[in-house]
């Protein structure tokens, strides 16, 4: 019986390394292990064993039972993992093959650097003011110290509608608006376009973008002006830049400077970023005249400010390489897609 | 305004030995606000030039056009030259390129052979030394240089000439002078002047101005007023007119020094009077003006307003037609020159001119810049006198003038001058105050070097207050005064600091400018890239949009000087701009396209005084595979992505450049708001774009007031959902959210979601019928809905859908 016994269990070991897949597997343990099975018919046939040997032979029968089981279990383990390997590897695609992209657009050049330089001003506590394009002369000329007959009125050749309204020229006129409209503190920036009667080519538009800023307050200085400024500089074009002041002449500051920033490119060795300079003019800036502020019904004795005009443009074509500032404005999505 | 060094550093006792020192001078003068725009030199393009003479000259045998020269280039070294020049003769002193020389843009020279003779140089013409020979009294351009045939050497001894052989020749024409250009600004009239631009020199480097000293000798007894007379008929035109008359003139060339310093100044020499005046514009920076005396009629000059319809022919021998606005200089028959502008053809100086008025005046600037802008001649004098000139300097001009007439014997002066000055100079004060300035810059500057600045500039410095000199109208006010301390101090002397003193302010987008920047950053995401548009365009569009007549987008603000009728009024509509981006696109075949741009529209008022309504639009446009319902799905994205919750669409079959059949108004809160659509197709031929194109427009307005920023948080249902999908046929004409609204209300709060998943309109529905089938989730936030629940709602429903549309079940 005992022979019997281990001859099912060889032949167990046998088949069951043969069987390889799950139905085979079941199909041994039902040939074992089932009502009808080989090891059942032997556990059957316990009845007929005598009491010295039903111990020996029962333990025995158990052993191989549990035996059985374990190796069906571990077996099927085995199997399952081999299916779910065969499976994967026949799930296998080319992950070179291009992925199916969702459309994203972008932000236009222009108006990325004017939102950066939002950033930048925000950052320092200015808020954003807003005024129209289309002006009174009032606030394009007049209120900024250029009467009629004032020689800068050419270097701003004006497109006019009446005597009276024309497309700002300078997004400084947003200046007067503010100072009007509110009592200092005042820290705003506001980015526009504007509009001169330039012929296009490529460097001129007859419209472009400006972004003004504005600070008055009680004991502002020129100082201050340099200050916020070389931070401005900094932020956009490099911490490691040099930023110099040179005296300029705007009606409606006094004193007024341009800014330069040395070459980003060429480190302000000269090269051709920079015709050969060294630095490149960024903006012009100045302590906003007294005259102005008067006419505001700011008091030039109490109050002193500053402000700046940044060209956006000139700007971009410095940040991004542009050199046809046509293309700005031709919204070729090719064109677009760059930035 | 191009200084000639050397010219410029003589009223100065700068030196300047080395290139350094040019550029050294040139960063200095930038700093202090004179900005350098560019250092010129025409002998920088130009080395290993020399005066050649020529010894023998004999044909070349393979040519019959080309000559052998024997040129002597130094003492003993003689070159073979084979040249075509026509001109080339023995005896003749003329520029010799040696090997390796460079020419003008770049052009090399070197040994080499022509037609098989050796040739060790070439011999110049003054273009190829990048000169002007009309520059060179006796000059030619078809040919060589050749020394002893100009002016400036025909009268050398041989001698004297063979001095020069082997010498440079642009050092010995005189062409190696320095020219810097300076960027003046229009507040400084004094520095459109080598003197005034020598003063700032002077104080910027430290240095000291020296001033040209002036001397009249006037020989003999007459006196100019016996010969001629002024009257100002408007002194508000003109404070000041002065005269002086020179007899026994001479006219002529100028000598070479000063040919060279108007030629560098970028002035044309003409002749010795002509010159005179033009040398001591740009000296003194006061224009001045010479007459014939001849042509002085009556012996009178009277400065006055013209007549209207009154004419003149100016220099340049156009015929003009003056109204009262213009001020003349007239004898007693009419205008001779337009004041301040320029002269007139037949009272100037010419060949046979033996009798000179002087005129040097100060005239209005605003009425000179009115002039010429008008008559549409804008000149040397002209662009100094708007600036705003000084009597003071006017009378210094004139004497200057005299003086160097008399210096060239070009001439006899007459005593004294014809001195007309109705309006005096007044000197002005202008406060002073220390700690004002540094206050204001943010320094902390001595009084002393406050003092020592303006002392050099000129100024009059006195306890509370300074007298700027009269050369200086632009200081007025104490912030002048701070800037020419700042200039002199040094700008980037004055330290950084961060409003340090002041109140702090929170840096923030309003709402407007939030919603506006989230819009974009959404349609971004979706695929659109952002484009920026011109704000004005042709009137055609108006036709090219089939808009009717009548149409309010027709009455557009118009430009009274547009660039061109292309650019000559503000758009009323964005639809142009959009689908000229898209026409671009197309012509250059980009494939598919969607663009948007948040820019103005410009609504006139009834009051043609007022400042136009900016109306802000958001604006879509797209063509490439898709349909009306991809863009509609955009601005129904656009607008869930703010969390705006009302609104709406309803067809419109009457916006004139949309297909009547694929357009519908979008409604927020009840209001209309905007427009999308596919392009009519006559709209799409017009600008050249692709048959299946779309726009929308939402107006910014009533999305911003809308949005939701600060959304209100709802608690998640704990209870399950039941879905249920509802298939019906209905009339074609019945739109589908009259179909949802139905389905709504019949359907009440417990109907959570309706999403329509197909529609159909074939052979499988009876004619003029669709089908609809819509997938509805319901949920109840209080209970679980059973199947009797859902069923009662659903047969709510199909009634409702079914007596107020008319609509079946579909099986």
């Amino acid at each position: 019986m005992l022979e019997q016994l281990e001859k099912i269990r060889q032949e167990f070991t046998e088949r069951i390394k043969e069987a390889d897949n799950a139905a085979e597997v079941e199909k041994l343990r039902v040939a074992y292990m089932g009502k009808k099975g080989a090891l059942t018919a032997v556990l059957r046939g316990m009845g007929s064993l005598s009491p010295e040997e039903r111990p020996k032979i029962g333990q025995k029968a158990n052993e191989i039972r549990d035996y059985m089981e374990s190796t069906i279990a571990s077996r099927t383990r085995e199997l399952k993992e081999k299916e779910l390997e065969a499976k994967l590897a026949s799930e296998t695609i080319d992950v070179t093959m291009p992925g199916t992209k969702r459309r994203v657009g972008g932000l236009h050049p222009l108006n990325q650097v004017i939102d950066e330089m939002k950033n930048v001003f925000i950052g320092m506590g200015y808020e954003i003011a807003d005024g129209p394009e289309v002006e009174y002369d009032y606030y394009n000329f007049e209120a900024l110290n250029i009467p009629e007959g004032h020689p800068a009125r050419d270097t701003q050749d004006t497109f006019y509608i009446t005597e009276k309204i024309l497309l700002r020229t300078q997004t400084s006129s947003v200046q007067i608006r503010v100072m009007e409209n509110k009592k200092p503190p005042i820290k705003i920036i506001c980015p526009g376009k504007v509009y001169r009667s330039d012929s296009v080519d490529a460097t001129h538009s007859p419209i472009f973008h400006q972004l003004e800023g504005l600070v008055v307050d009680k004991g502002v200085t020129m100082g201050d002006l340099k200050g916020t400024l070389e931070i401005y500089a900094k932020s956009m074009f490099g911490s490691d830049v040099k930023v110099r002041f040179r005296p300029h002449h705007f009606p409606f500051t006094e004193p007024s400077a341009e800014v330069d920033v040395s070459c980003w490119t060429c480190k302000g060795k000269g090269c051709s970023m920079c015709k050969g300079e060294g630095y490149i003019e960024v903006l012009g800036c100045g302590m906003v005249h007294p005259e102005v502020l008067r006419r505001c019904g700011i008091d030039p004795e109490v109050y002193s400010g500053f402000a700046f005009g940044i060209g956006i443009e000139r700007t971009a074509m410095a940040r991004f390489g542009v050199t046809d500032m046509r293309e700005f404005f031709e919204n070729d999505v090719r064109f677009l897609k760059q930035f | 305004m191009k200084a000639p060094l050397k010219w410029l550093i003589s009223y100065t006792d700068i030196e300047i030995e080395s290139k350094e020192d040019i550029l050294g001078l040139a960063s200095d003068m930038t700093m202090s606000g004179t900005k350098v725009e560019g250092i010129e030199n025409k002998a920088d393009e130009i080395s290993k030039v020399v005066v050649g003479k020529c010894l023998e000259l004999y044909p070349h045998e393979n040519s019959d056009h080309l000559v052998i020269c024997k040129m002597l280039v130094g003492s003993d070294t003689v070159l073979q030259i084979v040249t075509g020049a026509p001109n080339a003769r023995v005896g003749a002193y003329i520029p010799v390129a040696l090997d390796g020389a460079t020419l003008t843009n770049g052009l090399k020279i070197k040994k080499g052979k022509l037609r098989g003779e050796v040739s060790e140089g070439m011999i110049c013409s003054f273009e190829e030394l990048g000169l002007d020979y009309e520059d060179y009294p006796g000059g030619i351009d078809d040919g060589v240089i050749i020394l002893q045939d100009l002016e400036d050497f025909k009268d050398m001894s041989e001698e004297e000439l063979n001095q020069l052989v082997g010498r440079d020749i642009m050092e010995v024409l005189g062409a190696d002078e320095s020219v810097i250009e300076f960027e003046v600004t229009s507040n400084r009239p004094d520095c459109f002047s080598i003197t005034g631009l020598a003063r700032e020199a002077a104080v910027t480097l430290n240095r000291k101005y020296i001033a040209p000293e002036i001397v009249v000798k006037e020989e003999g007894d007459e006196e100019a007023k016996s010969r001629i007379s002024v009257r100002i008929e408007d002194p508000d035109l003109c404070s000041r007119y002065i005269a002086r008359v020179v007899t026994d003139v001479k006219i002529g060339p100028s000598p070479k020094w000063m040919r060279d310093r108007l030629q560098q100044a970028g002035i044309r020499a003409i002749n010795n009077i002509v010159d005179i005046t033009n040398y001591v514009m740009l000296e003194f920076g006061h224009p001045m003006h010479a007459f014939d005396r001849r042509f002085v009629r009556g012996d009178e000059i009277i400065v006055r307003r013209a007549k209207d319809g009154e004419t003149m022919m100016t220099l340049d021998g156009i015929e003009r037609v003056f109204d009262s606005s213009t001020l003349v200089i007239a004898d007693k028959e009419g205008p001779i020159a337009v004041a301040g502008v320029m002269g007139g053809e037949n009272s100037g100086v010419m060949d046979d001119t033996r009798e000179v008025v002087f005129e040097a005046a100060l005239f209005n600037p605003v009425s000179v810049r009115m002039t010429a802008k008008k008559l549409g001649m804008r000149t040397e004098s002209s662009s100094r006198f708007e600036k705003g000139l000084n009597a003071v300097n006017c009378a210094m001009a004139m004497e200057r003038a005299a003086q160097i007439v008399e210096m060239l014997g070009a001439g006899k002066v007459l005593k004294g001058t014809v001195d007309c000055y109705p309006v005096p100079y007044e000197e002005k004060k202008v406060p002073f105050n220390v700690e004002k300035i540094n206050e204001l810059l943010g320094t902390d500057i001595s009084r002393d070097r406050m003092v020592e600045i303006l002392t050099s500039l000129e100024f009059k410095v006195f306890d509370d207050h300074v007298v700027p000199p009269h050369f200086r109208p632009d200081v007025v006010c104490l912030a002048d005064i701070s800037e020419e301390i700042a200039r002199f101090h040094g700008y980037n002397n004055i330290e950084s600091r961060l409003l340090t003193g002041c109140e702090t302010t929170l840096g923030r987008k309003n709402r407007r400018q939030t919603i506006s920047d989230m819009i974009r950053n959404y349609a971004k995401g979706i695929g659109y890239y952002e484009a920026l548009t011109f704000s004005f365009e042709s009137p055609s569009v108006f036709d090219m949009l089939n808009l009717p007549k009548e149409s309010p987008l027709r009455n557009a603000f118009v430009i009274s000087n547009p660039l061109g009728e292309d650019f000559s009024v503000m758009r009323t509509s964005m639809a142009p701009s959009m689908l000229k981006i898209l026409s671009l696109n197309h012509a250059r075949r980009n494939e598919s396209v969607s663009v948007f741009e948040i820019s103005y529209v410009y609504e006139k008022q009834e009051d043609e005084n007022e400042l136009p309504n900016h109306k802000e639009l958001l604006s879509l446009a797209a063509y490439g595979d898709m349909s009306f319902f991809d863009i509609k799905g955009d601005v129904e994205a656009l607008l869930d992505s703010l969390k705006i919750k009302d609104y709406s669409f309803a067809a419109c079959k009457d916006e004139p450049y949309m297909h009547p059949g694929m357009c519908a108004k979008v409604f927020i809160n009840g209001r209309e708001a905007g427009v999308i659509g596919r392009v009519h197709p006559k709209v799409c031929d017009n600008f050249e774009c692709p048959e299946n194109t779309y726009l929308a427009f939402v107006e910014l307005e009533p999305v911003i007031e809308a949005a939701v920023l600060i959304p209100t948080y709802k608690e998640l249902p704990k209870f399950p959902a039941v879905s249920r999908d509802l298939a019906i046929v209905v009339d074609k004409e019945v739109p589908a959210n009259e179909v949802e609204k139905v389905i709504k209300q019949r359907g009440g709060k417990v109907l959570e979601e309706l999403v329509l998943f197909d529609f159909y309109d074939g052979p499988q529905v009876p004619k003029g019928k669709k089908s609809l089938a819509y997938s509805l989730t319901f949920r109840d936030n209080e209970k679980t809905l059973t199947d009797e629940d859902v069923n009662k709602v659903m047969s709510k429903i199909l009634n409702g859908l079914n007596t107020i549309l008319g609509a079946e079940i579909r099986n």
